[in-house]
């Protein structure tokens, strides 16, 4: 058996009043991929913001012992020097700068304190073939996509000499395909000997390349579970990290799937950067009343773009086509009209476009329905107040009280204080866009709970989602989308994850 | 993370109030440097007049601060101009001022929609295309006065900053002020004390009655004293009439409009506003065209109390106004601050430069000190806001 490169010994962190981690212990074997799970919140970040040198040594208490060091970490730079590096969620890389001139950033290459571009760009490039991507090292980041910019950043950690890498949520905002490529990344590496921690929400992803598993759960350690040893199964992951059995990841629902209400019809749409690019192309989508239907799709593959685009035009040029509501032609070419037509579109990205974060629960839900609670243009404040209130306890929003600003909220909150907004603006048609993105298990549920429950209610919803078992567990039908075009529509009965990824792959019409 | 929301209340409410805790702090100081000058009636009276337009220019910046982050730095410029368009009109041609000053306002709305146009629909940064007006409207203000400064102006004109409600009673008090002091209390616990029905009457969270009759009582002994020293000196100026008209209007339509809610909402988080149905060109448009409508009647005001139209009026005013957003606790990146809290700002300014001059230092040192003044207020507010994300 291997020895361990790190260990993490009775670390308590604390936070005036709360106590977030409680006694925490992590071992992780040199040269294993070892994954760190629990719900948000359960303290995964505070541990590897301790172990990294964010919160510095003397704010927590406890040991780390890495390669057999006592380590006191008093800020990031000295856990890099030792061989940590993190992989953030957010990349961390500067958009105007080329690859190469991001990769060294912080210790260029110098001779006698005069950059040296040429070996800078001659390491950029051993660093980007290490990683597998084939990128010009002159490239600016900006151009990259999300994929190809979290490879350049495990590439900054290699150039570090990083001996434990740390990977935070590192496939949230990539696709099936980027993702897989990223984990057989992560094997290549643990070859050469790297070791790595991944968090991770993404449960099959973990299974398939971890070789143990540490599950956190309200600032302590549950167990950890050894890939050989122990027998590991995602009902069991999923147990540890909410404390109880969830029998089922996709609530039960009674569909009573009634007419068409909502159709687009023969929608195109010009890409907005490249002159006559056709973005999206004669994409024709039909949605019961009662139904949710699922676009799937990788991304860039043009559902964000086609949301967008019916919701106000908000995206592409050139826009042609209609949209059909119970049977009569509406006008979606700006918001406002389209809410008056009672649409909604749920953000995909939540805190960069969905919410002010500054401001409160209360001002968030009614942002869009300003006009519930007020007249004349004048708000009536208490009555606000009282909407507000009752969205908060009915989506079971977790606050002190709805003047919280939403920034100060957990992912699964703030995506339930979005969805309040919207359902207060009484929609008949909801485009929810990516809703689960980077929230746990248990908030995830919640969603799609509320999800059935508009659908009960007789409203239209269209969910976008990358994850397929969510495309696949909560759609009454799917459309694939691939490349700006529907490439199969499929019912709940043909659905499987193989016949999505046929369309997904085949680019070619399948189904009706 | 409970207690660390019930923690996040408490510094937001002392920044609102440490302000005016510092407003009331150096007036005191002043009073005791002064030797008894700073608060007399009379006094008073003129730090109102003296700082009404910075205060107006403040109110209109606010809205671009809030709306976008964005500063208007023509406002100065704009105001000379509205001076020379006055004089040419009034002075030279007779026109009635009345209808000069309307077509003055009018002038404003143009300026504003000018510099609005290229803001909010070509998406030119507010700073450059702002800067470029600084510069075309002094070019113009130059032009038009071709270096001179035009006088007199009929008394009609003059009495925007220099008349006063006539009158009454034989006291040394003047019962025109008193009684419409006593109007002002009532009308304010009035309004608060139907407020509070309205919420119990619906059942909703009421404030404790401590804090209600406090907070009541605070505002009535503030406007009771304000009153008792305008009565003391020659009355209520009519400027300030029109002052705190403009400050209760623009207050209720940022805090309990919808146009108003969604100025916040577009300097919190551009995005998520237009997502949510806002039209932010058109609001980012309206909030420049705002600003020059409040430049114009800045200019009108600050004319009056010349006496003149002079090609160097109106210099640093933008910089004055900008200043008192900030230190009123106006966010740089948009997205919060109160007309309160900028008025607050502009009359710290204003009490600095008055007080400062009484004791008869001089200017070199009163700009150092609201230099310093401004920094300390932002760096105080940024500390509070640090603070409060740490704990």
């Amino acid at each position: 058996m291997a020895e361990n490169i790190l260990e993490m010994r009775n670390i308590i962190k604390e936070f005036p009043g709360v106590r977030v981690l409680k006694d925490v212990n992590f071992a992780v074997q040199r040269g294993s991929i070892h994954a760190l799970v629990g719900e948000n919140g359960a303290g995964k970040s505070t541990l590897m913001n301790v172990l990294s040198g964010v919160y510095p040594f003397g704010t927590y208490s406890g040991d780390i012992v890495f390669e057999g060091k006592a380590c006191q970490f008093k800020n990031i730079k000295d856990s890099e020097q030792a061989g940590i590096a993190i992989i953030h969620q957010e990349l961390a890389l500067i958009p105007y700068l080329s690859i190469g001139e991001n990769l060294f950033l912080g210790h260029e290459k110098t001779s006698r304190g005069v950059i040296d571009w040429d070996l800078t760009y001659n390491e950029a490039k051993k660093l980007l073939e290490r990683v597998g991507l084939d990128e010009n090292p002159h490239t600016l980041v900006k151009d990259l996509n999300v994929g190809r910019q979290q490879l350049v950043e495990i590439a900054k950690a290699l150039g570090k000499n990083a001996k434990l890498l740390i990977f935070d949520e590192p496939t949230a905002a990539l696709t099936e395909k980027d993702s897989q490529k990223l984990l057989e990344l992560m094997k290549d590496l643990q070859k050469n000997g790297l070791t790595s921690i991944l968090i991770s929400h993404k449960l099959n992803e973990i299974t398939e390349v971890s070789d143990s598993i540490t599950i956190l759960r309200d600032g302590e350690t549950i167990e950890t579970m050894i890939k050989g040893k122990d027998e590991i199964s995602e009902d069991r992951i999923i147990k540890g990290m909410v404390g109880r059995e969830m029998t089922e990841r996709f609530p039960q629902r009674n569909v009573k799937i009634g007419d068409v209400a909502f159709e687009i019809r023969n929608w195109s749409a010009d890409s907005p950067v490249i002159e006559g690019k056709k973005f999206l192309n004669d994409i024709s989508i039909k949605v019961h009343k009662g139904e949710v239907v699922g676009l799937a799709g990788l991304m860039g593959a043009g559902r964000t773009e086609l949301a967008m685009s019916v919701f106000g035009h908000l995206y592409g040029k050139n826009i042609t086509g209609k949209v059909y509501k119970d049977g009569k032609e509406i006008d979606t070419s700006t918001v406002e009209k389209a809410i008056a037509n009672k649409i909604a579109y749920v953000t995909e990205d939540r805190k960069d476009a969905g919410l002010i974060l500054s401001e409160d629960i209360c001002t968030n839900i009614t942002l869009s329905s300003l006009n519930r609670v007020s007249q004349n243009q004048i708000i009536d404040k208490d009555k606000e107040i009282s909407y507000a209130n009752q969205f908060r306890d009915a989506l079971k929003i977790k606050s002190n009280n709805i003047y919280q600003p939403v920034g100060s909220l957990s992912g699964g909150n703030q995506q339930k204080v979005v969805l309040g907004k919207w359902i207060m603006t009484e929609p008949d048609v909801l485009i929810l866009d990516e809703p689960t993105r980077g929230i746990d298990v248990g908030a995830k549920y919640e969603i799609y709970t509320i999800i059935n429950q508009l659908a009960a209610k007789g409203k239209c919803v269209i969910m976008i989602s990358s994850e397929l078992p969510e495309v696949l567990g909560i759609s009454d039908r799917i459309y694939v989308i691939n490349n700006g075009t529907v490439t199969g529509e499929l019912s709940k009965e043909e659905a499987k994850a193989e016949t999505v990824m046929q369309c997904i792959v085949a680019n070619k019409k399948l189904g009706a | 993370m409970r207690i660390n929301a019930e923690k996040k209340k408490l510094p937001v409410n002392l920044r609102q109030y440490s302000m005016v805790i510092a407003l009331i702090v150096m007036m005191v100081l002043f009073q005791a440097l002064t030797g008894g000058i700073f608060l007399k009636p009379q006094n008073i009276t003129n730090l109102i007049l003296q700082n009404s337009y910075v205060i107006i220019l403040s109110i209109g910046m606010l809205l671009c601060i809030v709306s976008s982050g964005s500063i208007d730095l023509s406002v100065g410029s704009v105001v000379a101009f509205i001076g020379a368009l006055l004089g040419v009109l009034i002075v030279q041609k007779g026109m009635n001022v009345w209808l000069a000053i309307l077509i003055a306002l009018g002038a404003g709305v143009l300026v504003g929609a000018w510099q609005g146009f290229w803001i909010a629909y070509m998406r030119i940064p507010a700073f450059i295309v702002t800067l470029a007006g600084m510069l075309i409207f002094r070019g113009i203000t130059l032009y038009v006065l071709q270096g001179m400064t035009i006088s007199p102006f009929p008394k009609e004109f003059l009495s925007i900053s220099s008349g006063f409600l006539v009158k009454t009673g034989t006291g040394k008090l003047d019962m025109t002020t008193m009684t419409l002091g006593v109007i002002a209390i009532v009308i304010c616990v009035a309004v608060s004390v139907i407020g509070l029905q309205k919420k119990k009457k619906n059942g909703y969270q009421c404030p404790s009655m401590a804090a209600f009759w406090g907070k009541n009582i605070v505002a009535a002994v503030a406007i009771g004293l304000l009153t008792v020293w305008l009565a003391l000196y020659n009355g209520v100026p009519v400027l300030l009439l029109i002052m705190l008209a403009l400050i209760i209007l623009y207050s209720f339509f940022m805090k309990k409009t919808v146009p108003g809610r969604q100025l916040y909402a577009m300097g919190g988080n551009e995005k998520a506003a237009v997502l949510s149905g806002v039209n932010t060109k058109k609001a980012l448009f309206l909030t420049f065209v705002n600003m020059g409508v409040l430049a114009a009647l800045a200019g009108i005001v600050f004319t009056s109390r010349l006496q003149a139209a002079t090609p160097s009026a109106g210099q640093n005013f933008e910089m004055d106004a900008i200043a008192s957003c900030y230190i009123g606790g106006a966010a740089v990146m948009g997205g919060s601050g109160s007309i309160a809290g900028a008025v607050v700002g502009a009359l710290v300014m204003g009490v600095i430069n008055n007080g400062l001059s009484i004791m008869g230092v001089g200017s070199d040192i009163t700009q150092t000190i609201k230099g310093l003044v401004l920094l300390a207020a932002v760096v105080f507010d940024i500390l509070s806001k640090k603070h409060t994300v740490k704990a």
